[in-house]
């Protein structure tokens, strides 16, 4: 397996949220500024390459019937383990992220790139797939909020750029502007890809 | 690399298997991060505090007073030394434009309103967000609630005496609403 | 008085979908032709009724007095892939029509955010027994509302004549984007 091209199929021609749409709730709802978006995608890339290498161990001692359950548990277990640790090393961020931190466990990407990848692939090859779709995914949230941020409230990680009074282009911080963001982004990567 | 069948054994086995590491697992991470979940929550409360009575020194005792139902309103009293420092009391209101929101009352010895600090929100980014800046904030700084009439903060669109923000009256009085909450609730609860 | 504003708040003022982001892959997924958004629609409000009560029952008796708060993430989602399952065990008997059109959607309820989300969400907003199943009922009302309307315009849409660059999902997602717009005049409501 051609590791270089395992890591980087997450960033462009497999990126997990503008290519293969999973992973569309948290995309929308946390990214109404960059460094949101940082600190989801970061915490989704340790689940995702952490239940990858577990899921990828463990993975001939599940009978096929119970692999779901089994694979459910262990991804579970480390978004709480995540939860746990951002209360209490990065407690203003948890706040931030809310309810979506919990919801990592239902990110389709961490069952997805579980079922599609780690489940049959060996433990490093799955630690890399994990580790470039999470990238990835950050990288495409942090896209996005950066846009919406600059655009909704004229700053980009917290740095405000137009007079202290000012105020952005407010739509595109709350709902409206995520899914319109997240919509023309999507149509770009589709034409970036095509012509790559 | 065959698989293991789906044997009912081997499946009860795999799973307890998974569970009751995973279980252990977090029992520990919980355990290291139960301390500082704690501390970090406090400290919370004791910025927010500090920010609207920045004289304080310690929290002398903290009262619990039960509000409208399930609710429930905290009332610190406050202590620099042994001396009073005021009150802070966390209050919310539920006529928020987006729900509830809470803030944090700062009430000098002497009644008036010290500071005040909006702890959460989900407020309309660039309207309702405006009422936790200073521009409208500071309005209510040395106010004494106890002077004004029905001893009510209102908006002056409603007659009372609040430069609501502009197309944002809405957050505005609820913020009053906020505030005379923690007013009345301070009252009842005998303050100093 | 209490559980109208509840309804008429989780339905139109904070709908689940197009304010509160949970609930999207099936919106987009499921939302292109409207028998299948109906479906959908009847059945998530199964399995959230369902899992809210059952999560609520276990939070309260089971996790909370032993002190076993922190397994609530784990629990939780393992109680809405066991109710998912049972669902599909009843669907094929009762209706193996509505069980073939759902297809791969029905075992992705167990992914949808919007269940686990509200599970967690009445948990916090400290709601009893009572409200939360109102609070859950509307917000599946509010999510099918979304759906059936979206899938309404995603009909019309595939007949217009849209870019080639934006057709399929860039589309509808600014679609959805304007239909958040709407449903934003619904604020103030309560």
């Amino acid at each position: 397996m051609n590791q270089w091209n395992n890591f980087t199929k997450g960033f462009l021609r497999e990126n997990p949220i503008l290519v293969l749409l999973l992973g569309t709730c948290p995309t929308l709802a946390v990214t109404s500024s960059a460094i949101n978006g940082l600190g989801m995608g970061l915490a989704t890339t340790f689940v995702l390459f952490m239940s990858n290498i577990f899921i990828s161990v463990v993975k001939d001692f599940v009978p096929d019937k119970v692999r779901i359950p089994a694979f459910v548990v262990v991804i579970a277990s480390f978004v709480t383990i995540v939860d746990l640790l951002m209360q209490a090393y990065t407690p203003a961020l948890s706040n931030q992220l809310g309810i979506f931190i919990p919801l990592i466990v239902v990110n389709c990407i961490v069952l997805g790139r579980a079922e599609a990848f780690a489940a049959k692939n060996n433990v490093f090859s799955s630690f890399i797939d994990g580790l470039g779709m999470g990238l990835g995914f950050t990288m495409a949230l942090v896209t996005i909020g950066g846009i919406r941020e600059m655009l909704g409230a004229g700053s980009i990680f917290g740095y405000k750029f137009i007079s202290e009074t000012a105020d952005g282009i407010l739509v595109f911080i709350l709902a409206p502007g995520a899914f319109i963001t997240l919509g023309f982004l999507i149509a770009i990567l589709k034409k970036i890809n095509k012509s790559s | 690399m065959a698989k293991r069948e789906s044997s009912f054994k081997n499946m009860a086995m795999a799973l307890f298997v998974i569970t009751a590491v995973a279980g252990l697992a977090l029992a520990f991470v919980y355990s290291v991060t139960k301390e500082p979940i704690a501390i970090s929550q406090k400290a919370k409360i004791n910025n927010a505090i500090k920010m609207v009575v920045p004289e304080f020194e310690t929290i002398s005792d903290t009262v619990v007073m039960p509000v409208e139902g399930k609710d429930s309103i905290r009332i610190h009293r406050l202590l620099k030394g042994t001396e009073k420092s005021g009150v802070a009391v966390e209050t919310y209101t539920d006529k928020g434009f987006s729900g509830r929101f809470s803030l944090m009352v700062g009430f000098a010895p002497d009644g008036s309103i010290s500071n005040i600090e909006v702890l959460e929100h989900k407020e309309t980014p660039g309207l309702g967000t405006k009422m936790a800046l200073p521009a409208f904030k500071d309005q209510f700084k040395g106010l004494k609630i106890s002077d004004l009439p029905g001893e009510k903060l209102k908006v002056k669109k409603d007659g009372g005496s609040v430069d609501a923000i502009t197309a944002a009256t809405i957050s505005s009085r609820a913020f009053c609403d906020a505030v005379n909450r923690a007013y009345e609730t301070n009252k009842k609860g005998g303050n100093q | 008085m209490e559980y109208v504003i509840i309804l008429i708040s989780a339905i139109l003022v904070n709908n689940i979908v197009l304010a509160q982001f949970l609930g999207i892959c099936p919106f987009l997924g499921v939302s292109t032709k409207t028998e299948t958004a109906v479906g959908m629609g009847a059945s998530v409000l199964f399995v959230m009724t369902l899992a809210t009560i059952v999560t609520f029952l276990v939070q309260q008796y089971v996790l909370v007095p032993l002190n076993l708060a922190f397994l609530q993430t784990i629990s939780f989602i393992l109680i809405i892939a066991a109710l998912v399952q049972m669902l599909e065990i009843i669907l094929k008997k009762v209706s193996p029509s509505l069980y073939q059109a759902l297809g791969i959607y029905l075992p992705l309820i167990t992914t949808n955010c919007a269940v686990l989300g509200v599970a967690i969400l009445v948990i916090k907003k400290n709601f009893n027994l009572a409200e939360s199943v109102v609070f859950t009922v509307a917000t599946a009302l509010g999510f099918a509302l979304a759906l059936i309307i979206f899938s309404g315009i995603r009909e019309q849409i595939a007949l217009a004549d849209v870019p080639k660059g934006m057709k399929g999902i860039p589309i509808a997602l600014v679609t959805a984007g304007i239909l958040a717009l709407a449903f934003m005049g619904f604020a103030g409501l309560v």
